[in-house]
């Protein structure tokens, strides 16, 4: 599978191919990649095939099947499918069929995308590496003894090895930018409320976002133009028009000011990330743009507010898992007490535990006023700093990551190491904004690098028309890993 | 950058505290995982008491990144997902209903 999402399409279109061509080519893809980087939990061979069929058979009578009529698509496993198994990658999942589909599946099969199956990540999106999954770790395409990042790892792996031309992930504290940048592609976490969660299994309520991976700016924007929109079963969803975002993108890069704040190039940064995003902020410069200095001074704030306020979110969220309606239980529970506690302990994995025990201590009497409180008024304070340097400027840049993709084993040992390979995406996350990994170089040991663009509430468009005039006039998101 | 006093705080996650809050989380840990959670909660509890040198009186906390609140749908009945596919995950049922350990006769916890 070689071709973008944009161009999958647009073969089908002049029937250059079929559907039926684009879902054998993801399959066999898949067939050949996927046993060493282990991206895909769940392969739905014959439902793809099957649809791919429906979609040659309207595309013969002249339908209109949709903006993405034909294409193969992936989505991360903690999106509810009525198709096959959701897992979120724990235990306390694994035999989960869900009765329902979630609004982004609608959304996709309404435009005709083929779904072809189903991704790997961190345990209920929890980690930054695809390394705390109950299925496997998955690899980095660009070296197997990475990882690809997480906790969208798998969706990153899939797109970036070319097994689909895009695929969907999750984003609650960079879980799709920061994937993106280990694997070097495209990846756009959305403002809160443009894209509906119904369906995604929630983690951090008040954080969540879905959103696309692809290899061009163009690709994302073609795939947030079908998810995003308002849906009244998600009362977060925000009741907006979409804009054309494949059309923002011809519109001329100038005037743009980029913010840059020193804060996003300070200590723990990997020197070669920071020369590749100055680079890249250079090349802007030179299309037109200008560069504007700013003070971000809450950034190193960022990572204790968000770890207090995800986990008490998760918390609460996982409160639902207790071997009564779904999900494993207990075989011999002592007592009720014990069908939830037993249930639970069985089926959570270790990260998934500390972070609902992290979460339960914030909020339980006596520690709520000084961790959770405190926490939701130091997250006004990051909100309106960036609010208020996204006035100074239309956008701002930073590294996406402060290091290249570490190797296995390398941080899972230390939850805090762990939880700082997330800094530069959290900002984003706690005040709602829209932010976009792109590819924009690579470190002398061939790792990708990725930088991230960061603009005010709705500006997707923006974001995609910056990244898409960069990609003009940059080769780095052409560049794929060797098979 | 001065803390606002009386959540100045110094809190230390022991074995005790964790195998309490275990207990609100409906947890059962093995004593080694109380052992270790108590050791990283401890590190990551000291991480975020770094939130303290902030002075955040006067600041209102921010639950939602956007201002939408109280949004209603209208109260139009819609099709239900219907007993036989809510059921379908069930561990046990029985009867159209979810089968559960008897709860009764025993001190709520």
């Amino acid at each position: 599978m070689s071709r973008g999402l944009a161009e999958s399409v647009a073969a089908v279109r002049r029937k250059a191919a079929s559907a039926r061509d684009l879902t054998d080519a993801a399959l066999q893809g898949i067939r050949s990649a996927d046993p060493r980087l282990k991206a895909f939990v769940d392969v739905w061979e014959e439902p793809a095939r099957r649809r791919a069929a429906e979609i040659d058979e309207r595309l013969a009578r002249g339908d209109d099947c949709g903006p993405l009529a034909g294409a193969p698509i992936a989505l991360k496993d903690n999106l509810c499918t009525r198709t096959g198994r959701t897992t979120c990658a724990s235990k306390i999942l694994a035999n989960y069929r869900s009765p329902y589909d979630a609004h982004v599946v609608e959304r996709l099969e309404a435009a005709g995308a083929v779904i072809v199956g189903k991704t790997n990540l961190d345990e209920f999106a929890m980690g930054s590496s695809t390394e705390n999954s109950g299925h496997f770790p998955t690899r980095n395409p660009w070296d197997l003894s990475r990882v690809p990042g997480g906790t969208s790892g798998g969706s990153a792996a899939a797109v970036a090895a070319r097994m689909v031309p895009a695929a969907l992930g999750s984003d609650t504290g960079g879980s799709v930018r920061q994937p993106a940048a280990f694997c070097g592609i495209c990846g756009l976490k959305p403002t809160y409320g443009r894209v509906s969660r119904y369906g995604l299994v929630a983690h951090g309520s008040s954080l969540d976002q879905i959103g696309p991976l692809a290899t061009t700016a163009a690709d994302a924007a073609l795939l947030l133009g079908v998810i995003a929109g308002h849906d009244s079963r998600d009362s977060t969803s925000v009741d907006r028009p979409v804009p054309d975002y494949a059309g923002e993108l011809a519109r001329p890069l100038a005037p743009l000011r980029i913010g840059v704040a020193a804060e996003f190039f300070g200590e723990g940064l990997d020197p070669e990330i920071g020369a590749a995003v100055e680079a890249a902020i250079g090349r802007l410069v030179r299309l037109g743009a200008t560069r504007v200095d700013v003070q971000l001074k809450y950034t190193r704030y960022c990572l204790p507010t968000y770890y207090l306020i995800s986990s008490a979110e998760a918390s609460s969220n996982l409160a639902r898992f207790d071997g009564v309606h779904y999900g494993h239980r207990t075989a011999h529970p002592a007592d009720y007490i014990d069908l939830y506690a037993s249930s639970r302990a069985e089926g959570f994995g270790d990260e998934v535990k500390r972070r609902i025990m992290l979460g339960t201590f914030a909020l339980s009497s006596g520690y709520y006023d000084a961790y959770y409180l405190r926490a939701l008024k130091v997250r006004t304070l990051i909100r309106d700093e960036l609010l208020a340097a996204l006035r100074q400027c239309d956008l701002l840049i930073s590294p996406t990551s402060p290091v290249p993709p570490f190797t296995l084993g390398e941080r899972t040992e230390d939850p805090l190491a762990m939880y700082l390979a997330d800094i530069y995406t959290l900002g984003a996350s706690l005040a709602g904004l829209p932010a976009f990994s792109i590819p924009c170089g690579f470190t002398a040991a061939g790792l990708p690098i990725g930088m991230q663009l960061m603009a005010a509430h709705f500006e997707e468009g923006l974001l995609l028309r910056t990244a898409h005039h960069y990609q003009q006039a940059s080769d780095w998101h052409a560049r794929v890993p060797a098979p | 950058m001065t803390g606002d006093g009386a959540s100045r705080m110094s809190t230390s996650i022991d074995e005790t505290t964790v195998r309490h809050v275990a207990h609100l989380a409906r947890l059962r840990l093995t004593d080694e995982q109380v052992k270790r959670f108590s050791g990283q909660l401890a590190a990551i509890i000291q991480y975020a008491d770094q939130l303290n040198e902030l002075d955040t009186s006067g600041v209102e906390p921010t639950a939602h990144p956007l201002p939408v609140h109280n949004v209603l749908r209208d109260d139009a009945p819609r099709p239900p997902l219907g007993a036989e596919r809510v059921l379908a995950n069930a561990p046990q049922q029985e009867g159209g209903c979810f089968v559960l350990p008897k709860v009764l006769d025993q001190e709520s916890a």
